[in-house]
């Protein structure tokens, strides 16, 4: 423990045999539509900067807003998905403040009348006791529309962020993409365990927006960014849910803004509970405030107090009318929700023959989708869980990254995937040469195929190259022949790995001893 | 020359289409009358006269070729410095947009070019819609063409004087609370602000979104009508415009027949506080109504007591929001606050819209800012537009007993400069008949009713229609003014004093 | 969160000079010491009069926002042509590499 006040943190169980952690996560998702929320530009991702802005999002005098009719869609399908109620009458509101990265001044946004309120979300977690899962219920407080700043470059000053710079460049590219905020109800009873729930949540949101098809919900692109409310109070038991602990008054929060990783989303609640209750043991109290969280150290630092100077001044939207769903047509919507991820993955589960264990860490590797996917584009469930599990899996754990993430970064997609498996399934490569090739992919070298043939791995086709090395082989070891000839089969494999030693690996193995066999009588 | 700056715009357009004039001709006119007469006016913050002459020519060849224009092609406008215009600056009266030249069209302005009125200029206004004199514009006042020492009406102050001093046939308005209906009362024009979301308002910088509403200034009613119809109509750009068949106006002066209608008399909107001269001339113009075939009833509008409150509540609300634009990163004035080395954004913000905003316009942010803040939001913003329901309903009971409302426009004739600037709610209380309307979303005109006895100044008389019977304004307009113009044997405005040889305001 | 506002009604307004002053920040205008003097007393003024709105009779009145009653203005996701980046930033008073230079800023929001 260090002594100034934001180092200072209390070790997790220490922190959890005394408090009871809340947590409350707000979710900011860009809608991936053609256009913006208010105006007919672009929403391409990395464009130029300001190639995609007009007099509306420029926020440029007499410039007026025109709803995306898409944007309402895919906010109710949203808020259906989550279970929660959509509003028959909604209006939109101006929330003011003054941001150079906020063309208006004010962001059009929804106040007291969301489109969707009142939902909840299952998610799941490892069961402690190692087997199956335990399900959590996240409540939903509401989803709103509204739409996201321009982007800032801090120029000058030493590290590139806002503190030291001497001015600020501004795209605003950005300004005007659809967002849909969610808001969770303050999340209680996750007890020791809220880290984990935190994290879960935000992955099964990811996955329900995926399948949604609304939203890219890349997280390192900021289409998908999270912040996380966390407060502590005492805890009145061993149990969590328990309603003593229930009734114990929540304490004040902190608001920890961008934390836009689901590893970071973990980290952040569990360093925040252990600073709170580190700050709270020794008699402090908690200061409200936002707080930025760094992902390279895994800390969060002081920001903005929260103070009654933010005053907000919403009112409603002038320049929009109500937004009032038909009924029809929220129905027609529901009609075309994707299954809820739960019983889909059990639906999957049974189809691809996985057992429970099989099937967890394929939903802690987050790769259900990309499985589903694989399989879709012809390997069967087995190659597709052994591959996505293998490599890429190790790989973007060491960087600290989730699977999906990670394979959208370096570019290996399901279908590549398909493609190596058809390649040993083929014959063209062996389990080892696939391995290799999937490196090469995902070192960037190229699709499967293309690795393949750069590396010069493929397995020679030509028998009679193997059938040389075969007799080389039996020749040099006239001891070991005679054993398999006397019925010693299991001998084989000595010769096999002189064989592919022969052949400098590019042979099938399988086939490798077939000959041998057939060659001793054996077979 | 100055023969076709005293024509109607209709009958420029007769001219034009007969060939007997060229738009080259009249345009070449009006600017020749500014030229002559805008010294002493200054009715004009920008003169086009280059890109006017120049689409002037482009209509008389387009004429000369056979094509078939819009009846208005050819007839110059003068543009309100709130719509933006490409090419031209857009200063909304305001030293923040001191130079800004829009890279995009008011959809207003879009239609005025794509039926071929060439544009002469941008018209003077208070600073961001936001007086009832002219006397907030950053860049001077504009004179009252009857009398140049008196206030044009405001915010439009510019737009009414042009078309009152000859230097524009027709011009464009916009009406937050009178700031088309007020000036035209007070320079003996025309003017109408059409039913909310009648008229597109993609590219009017805002003053009040919910109140705000653009329309057509004009000497006479019929050209009212002819410039309302170019105006008018759905803009998919605009989610607030209303999206059906533009009332047919023109069809509706042409009639000018009142005969069975029933013309209600708002009881809260006469008498006292009324200066005498306007009450009487208000009172003839309902008798003539009356000798024309329409039926005379009082109604009561009892909540109207509470919509100069309401509208000063509203307005400087939504106006606190809408200027927040204006904050020097973008466009327009940027300064650094004195003394400061390496001013942060935060404090180049401040220190540019303290030094781009005048004093009205702080004014109405602040109380704006007040207004909506956290604790107060009900007991203002939140109580005035609940008012503005009662206002709108006391409207609907009203319309059931009438087909239109009529009223003195203004309380007053236009007032001297420097009268009202140091008391702000007297100032206000001038928009007490016309505010109404802007809460209500219902469509008004004022046209001259005569001049007060007691300063031979003009007098308005106000006529308010249902929500979509825009048409109806134009119908009793066109027979009371039949009947004046009778009355009177000629146009009023040919006894405003002839400017010519006025003497020239300095540096206004 | 809780987007409920606290119902505090203001029978006379009473505004101080430092009130003024704290919604001239909240409004970002820098007013000098005597236009914030002066707009003091012309506050308390207007408010005076404006206040009115609270005697009407507004008990169970729904507020009307819109003075037309529209519902589901929207347009289809469809791309319109943006303004050219030149066009974009003709009017900025400063940009630098085709974006808006403005002055540093004092902390993320």
């Amino acid at each position: 423990m260090t002594t100034t006040r934001d180092d200072a943190v209390l070790g997790y169980d220490e922190a959890l045999a005394q408090f009871d952690p809340v947590m409350g996560l707000e979710v900011h998702v860009e809608l991936g539509t053609a256009t913006k929320m208010f105006c007919g530009c672009a929403t391409t991702f990395g464009a130029e900067p300001n190639t995609q802005v007009c007099p509306v999002c420029l926020g440029l005098p007499g410039a007026l807003p025109v709803v995306n009719a898409k944007g309402v869609e895919s906010a109710i399908r949203i808020g259906l998905a989550l279970n929660c109620q959509i509003a028959d009458w909604c209006r939109f509101a101006r929330k003011n403040y003054f941001y150079p990265d906020m063309p208006k001044n004010f962001q059009t946004s929804q106040y007291d009348e969301p489109i969707a309120f009142d939902g909840y979300l299952d998610v799941e977690i490892p069961a402690e006791s190692g087997e199956g899962t335990e399900t959590y219920r996240v409540e939903i407080e509401r989803a709103h529309m509204e739409e996201d700043t321009g982007k800032s470059l801090h120029v000058g000053g030493s590290t590139g962020r806002i503190q030291g710079a001497e001015f600020s460049l501004v795209d605003y590219n950005r300004a005007g993409i659809p967002l849909i905020e969610i808001v969770t109800k303050p999340l209680v009873g996750a007890g020791h365990r809220a880290p984990e729930v935190a994290k879960a949540y935000v992955s099964a949101l990811r996955d329900l927006l995926r399948a949604l098809d609304v939203s890219d919900v890349k997280m390192e692109q900021g289409s998908m960014r999270c912040d996380v409310n966390l407060s502590l109070r005492p805890k009145a038991g061993e149990d969590p849910t328990s309603d003593a602990q229930l009734a114990v008054p929540m304490g004040t929060r902190t608001e920890t803004k961008n934390v836009n990783s689901l590893r970071s989303v973990e980290g952040a609640v569990r360093f925040e509970v252990c600073r709170h209750a580190a700050v709270l043991t020794s008699g402090g109290s908690i200061l409200q405030e936002t707080r930025h969280w760094h992902e390279d150290t895994g800390i969060t630092t002081s920001g903005r107090e929260k103070s009654d100077a933010e005053d907000y001044r919403y009112f409603p939207e002038p320049d929009l009318v109500p937004v009032a769903p038909d009924a029809a047509w929220v129905e027609e919507l529901r009609a075309t929700l994707p299954e809820p991820p739960a019983q889909r993955r059990k639906r999957l589960q049974g189809e691809w023959g996985y057992s429970d264990l099989e099937m967890r860490d394929v939903l802690n590797a987050g790769a259900v989708e990309l499985i589903e996917e694989t399989v879709a584009a012809g390997a069967t469930p087995q190659a597709a869980r052994k591959w996505w599990l293998g490599e890429p899996a190790r790989r973007a754990n060491t960087q600290a990254t989730d699977l999906v993430t990670y394979a959208d970064q370096v570019g290996l997609t399901p279908s590549q995937v398909a493609e190596l498996e058809s390649m040993v399934v083929a014959g063209r490569l062996n389990d080892k040469m696939a391995r290799q090739v999937l490196e090469g992919v995902l070192d960037g070298e190229g699709g499967p195929t293309q690795v393949a043939d750069a590396r010069g791995l493929e397995l020679v086709q030509d028998d009679s190259a193997l059938e040389g090395a075969v007799e080389k082989v039996i020749a040099d070891n006239p001891d070991i022949a005679e054993k398999i000839r006397g019925g010693k089969v299991q001998a084989a494999g000595a010769l096999i790995g002189q064989v592919m030693k022969e052949m400098k690996g590019q042979a099938d193995a399988g086939k490798a001893r077939e000959m041998i066999l057939a060659k001793l009588g054996a077979a | 020359m100055s023969d076709i700056t005293r024509l109607s715009a209709a009958d420029l357009a007769s001219s034009l289409a007969s060939g007997e004039l060229t738009s080259l001709e009249v345009t070449q006119a009006h600017l020749d009358r500014t030229e002559a007469v805008d010294g002493a006016v200054h009715a004009y913050l920008h003169v086009a006269g280059e890109s006017a002459l120049s689409a002037a020519r482009e209509i008389d060849g387009r004429r000369a070729k056979g094509e078939s224009l819009h009846r208005l092609a050819g007839v110059p406008i003068a543009v309100k410095d709130v719509m933006t215009t490409t090419g031209m600056p857009t200063t909304c009266g305001s030293k923040m947009l001191q130079g800004w030249v829009p890279p995009y069209d008011a959809t207003v302005v879009s239609r005025l070019k794509a039926a071929g009125l060439p544009i002469l200029g941008k018209t003077n206004m208070d600073e961001f819609a936001m007086g009832s004199s002219t006397e907030h514009s950053a860049y001077g006042n504009t004179a009252n063409p009857w009398d140049l020492d008196r206030i044009p009406g405001g915010s439009g102050g510019g737009s009414s004087a042009v078309v009152a001093s000859f230097q524009a046939p027709l011009a464009t308005g916009t009406d937050t609370g009178g700031s088309i209906r007020q000036p035209a009362a007070v320079t003996g024009s025309v003017g109408v602000k059409p039913t909310y979301g009648g008229v597109s308002r993609y590219g009017l910088v805002a003053l009040a979104s919910s109140l705000d509403q653009a329309g057509p200034c004009a000497r006479t009613v019929m050209d009212t009508a002819l410039l309302h119809e170019v105006m008018a109509g759905h803009d998919p750009m605009d989610s607030t415009s209303i999206d059906a068949p533009v009332p047919d106006v023109v069809a509706a002066a042409e009639r000018a027949d009142v005969a069975g209608m029933r013309i209600g008399v708002v009881r809260e909107l006469t008498g006292e506080g009324f200066q005498p001269g306007v009450q009487t001339r208000f009172d003839e113009a309902v008798q003539h109504l009356v000798d024309a075939g329409a039926e005379v009833v009082e109604v009561s509008c009892p909540s109207f007591e509470y919509a100069l409150a309401a509208y000063y509540l509203i307005l400087p609300s939504e106006a606190s929001s809408n200027l927040a634009r204006f904050d020097a990163m973008r466009y327009g004035l940027r300064v650094g606050p004195d003394g400061v080395a390496a001013p942060s954004a935060e404090q180049v913000m401040a220190a540019s819209r303290d030094a781009g905003f005048g004093d009205e316009v702080k004014r109405r942010i602040i109380l704006g800012t007040y207004a909506l803040s956290s604790g107060y939001y009900d007991a203002y913003y939140g109580s005035a537009q609940k008012v503005r329901r009662l206002i709108a309903d006391d409207f609907a009971a009203a319309f059931g007993q009438a087909d239109v409302l009529v009223s003195p426009t203004a309380p007053t004739t236009a007032f001297r400069f420097g009268e009202k600037t140091d008391d702000p709610m007297a100032m206000y209380r001038g928009d007490i008949a016309t505010i109404p309307a802007n809460l209500a979303g219902i469509p008004g005109m004022s046209l001259p009713s005569g001049l007060a006895d007691e300063d031979g100044l003009p007098a308005g008389f106000q006529i308010l229609a249902p929500a979509m019977a825009d048409d109806r304004l134009y119908t009793v307009g066109a027979a009371l003014e039949q009947r004046l113009l009778e009355k009177w044997g000629g146009p009023l405005l040919d006894r405003a004093p002839d400017l010519t040889t006025a003497r020239q305001t300095e540096g206004a | 969160m809780g987007p409920r506002r606290a119902h505090r009604l203001a029978r006379m307004p009473d505004l101080s000079r430092d009130d003024v002053a704290h919604l001239a920040s909240l409004a970002r205008i820098d007013l000098e010491p005597q236009e914030l003097d002066r707009l003091v007393g012309e506050l308390d003024q207007v408010l005076g009069a404006v206040a009115q709105v609270q005697e009407a009779p507004i008990e169970d009145v729904e507020p009307m926002s819109h003075p037309m009653p529209l519902v589901n203005v929207t347009r289809p996701d469809e791309v319109r042509p943006s303004l050219t980046p030149e066009q974009a930033l003709a009017g900025a008073p400063l940009a630098e590499e085709q974006r808006f230079s403005v002055p540093r800023i004092l902390d993320e929001e």
